[in-house]
């Protein structure tokens, strides 16, 4: 009985996928227009190898959106997320401490910052702990600066992110995922392969499986977070790598993990090493 | 005063009567994925199973599914087989399994169990990202699911 309802579904499977139910990831290339110049930004790459048993190809969630989403990107005058950017660097001159320093004062220019976005989540040498951009910016608020934490998805906090995520736009993902990072990552592959929720969904369920489908009216893409930060034209506002896992996991009626939990740490490393490869976007557009 | 006790009684009886035929989630019978018994001794009414199909809150099985049926469901999802001829490929109780818990029929599946209260990991309140208080409602009623198996069964080819 059993076997009878697997080869019917196999064969209505294989019928939906002949026809035009199965969209691929657009075929496009992103050059992005920046006021200095245009930057070719890698949006299609080779899996990286713990992934090659399971796809060949990993793309940035730029290819599965529209084509009036996509142009927003390709140039930084129309890009909406450029808005928070110039509020960052406003946010990095400023004499906030509570002795009057500034990011400035500390660090010179934001482009001291190039490079970092493209190697987090890591594991901090000195500490051992595992840091995201967000981890850096609040030691820097809270110990250097003698201020109360910014809040995780405050808008000085994203704000920042945005800016210091930019100074890494082109450059590849290139997270670690052996030595000290291992045992992080190995947790937020646990995660990601978790099925949560009364809907019993993982986000391999969706992002690995049915990626190229649509859910409803949704493209679902293979959840790449290289693009994050991204201005989310639904919510008109930037959305963290970790506030679209908030976003994902209550959509399988689960009870979420925080911003900031540990869950989420290892998660945004283990999913940011499914991206390996491919270019830091800086502040993407996604709808 | 005089009329209390019939009202009672009344009130008594339509109150009872559904809830002595349901069957609970947890003692769903299955037999090979199958479920013979209806859930709730009552027909369904297919009307209201397409609304339950069609509706994001309730069964939302247009999110995965296409229905050549149903013309009107803009953007229905290309995840799941498309149920026109459902109900040529399966029984009345090969489709009240699927729909009550289709992992029964297939393993692992994708499809969501919607009538199954335990078992969950991180069990949410609805979609609202807070965990779950106290006893956890099928994501539809044993009604319900009579009213979609009662739609499925018209989707002959
Ligand atoms: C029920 C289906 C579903 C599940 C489960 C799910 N997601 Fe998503 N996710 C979506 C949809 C729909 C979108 C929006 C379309 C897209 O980009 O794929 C999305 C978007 C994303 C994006 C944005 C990609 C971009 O480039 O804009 C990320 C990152 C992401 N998901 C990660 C995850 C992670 C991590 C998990 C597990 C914790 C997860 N998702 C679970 C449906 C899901
Ligand atoms: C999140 C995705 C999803 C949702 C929502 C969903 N299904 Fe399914 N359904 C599937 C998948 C996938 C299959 C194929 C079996 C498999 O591979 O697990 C399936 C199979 C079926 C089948 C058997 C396929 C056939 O041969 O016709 C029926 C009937 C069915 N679903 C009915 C429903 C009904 C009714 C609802 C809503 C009350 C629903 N589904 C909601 C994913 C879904």
């Amino acid at each position: 009985m059993h076997r009878t309802a697997t080869s019917l579904v196999a064969l209505t499977l294989g019928l939906a996928l002949a026809g035009v139910a199965y969209t691929d990831p657009v075929e496009d290339a992103l050059v992005v227009e920046a006021e200095d110049g245009t930057i070719e930004i890698v949006t299609t790459a080779p899996a990286p190898d713990f992934l090659k048993d399971t796809m060949e190809t990993i793309y940035s969630g730029w290819h599965y959106r529209e084509t009036e989403t996509r142009d927003l990107q390709r140039d930084d005058f129309d890009n909406p997320g450029m808005v928070y950017v110039d509020r960052g660097l406003d946010l990095w001159n400023a004499g906030i401490g509570a002795k009057g320093e500034s990011c400035a004062g500390c660090h010179e220019g934001p482009e001291s910052m190039a490079g970092l976005r493209a190697v987090t989540p890591r594991v901090d040498e000195k500490t051992g702990k595992l840091m995201t951009v967000e981890n850096y910016i609040d030691a820097c608020v809270t110990e250097r600066m003698g201020l109360d934490s910014w809040k995780w998805t405050g808008d000085e906090m994203k704000d920042m992110l945005a800016l210091i995520s930019m100074q890494s736009r082109g450059m590849p993902v290139d997270v670690a995922t052996e030595g000290p990072a291992a045992p992080f990552w190995e947790k937020g592959k646990e995660i990601y392969y978790t099925r949560f929720g009364q809907l019993e969904m993982s986000c391999a369920s969706c992002h690995e499986d049915n990626q190229g489908k649509f859910i409803r009216a949704d493209h679902l893409s293979q959840g790449q977070i290289n693009g994050f930060p991204t201005y989310r034209l639904k919510d008109a506002g930037i959305l963290s790598a970790q506030q679209r896992f908030v976003g994902c996991v209550r959509d399988t009626r689960a009870e979420t993990f925080k911003p900031n939990s540990e869950e989420f740490k290892a998660l945004e490393l283990y999913v940011a090493s499914r991206g390996n490869g491919l270019s830091v976007e800086g502040v993407s557009v996604r709808h | 005063m005089r009329r209390q006790p019939c009202l009672v009684a009344a009130l008594t009886l339509s109150l009872a009567a559904p809830a002595l035929a349901e069957i609970a989630p947890k003692d769903v019978p299955f037999v090979d994925g199958k479920v013979e018994q209806s859930l709730t001794g009552a027909p369904g009414d297919p009307a209201n199973g397409i609304k339950v199909m069609t509706t994001n809150a309730l069964g939302n099985c247009v999110a995965c599914h296409t229905i050549g049926a149903m013309p009107d469901v803009q953007f229905p999802g290309t995840i799941a087989p498309p149920l026109d001829g459902a109900a040529d490929r399966w029984s009345e109780a090969e489709l009240r399994g699927i729909v009550t818990n289709a992992k029964m029929t297939f393993d692992g599946s994708f499809m969501p169990a919607f009538y199954k209260t335990e078992g969950f990991i991180r069990p949410g309140d609805g979609f609202t990202g807070k965990a779950a208080e106290g006893e956890l409602p099928p994501i539809l009623t044993a009604q319900q699911i009579e009213d979609v198996v009662a739609y499925l069964l018209t989707l002959k080819e």
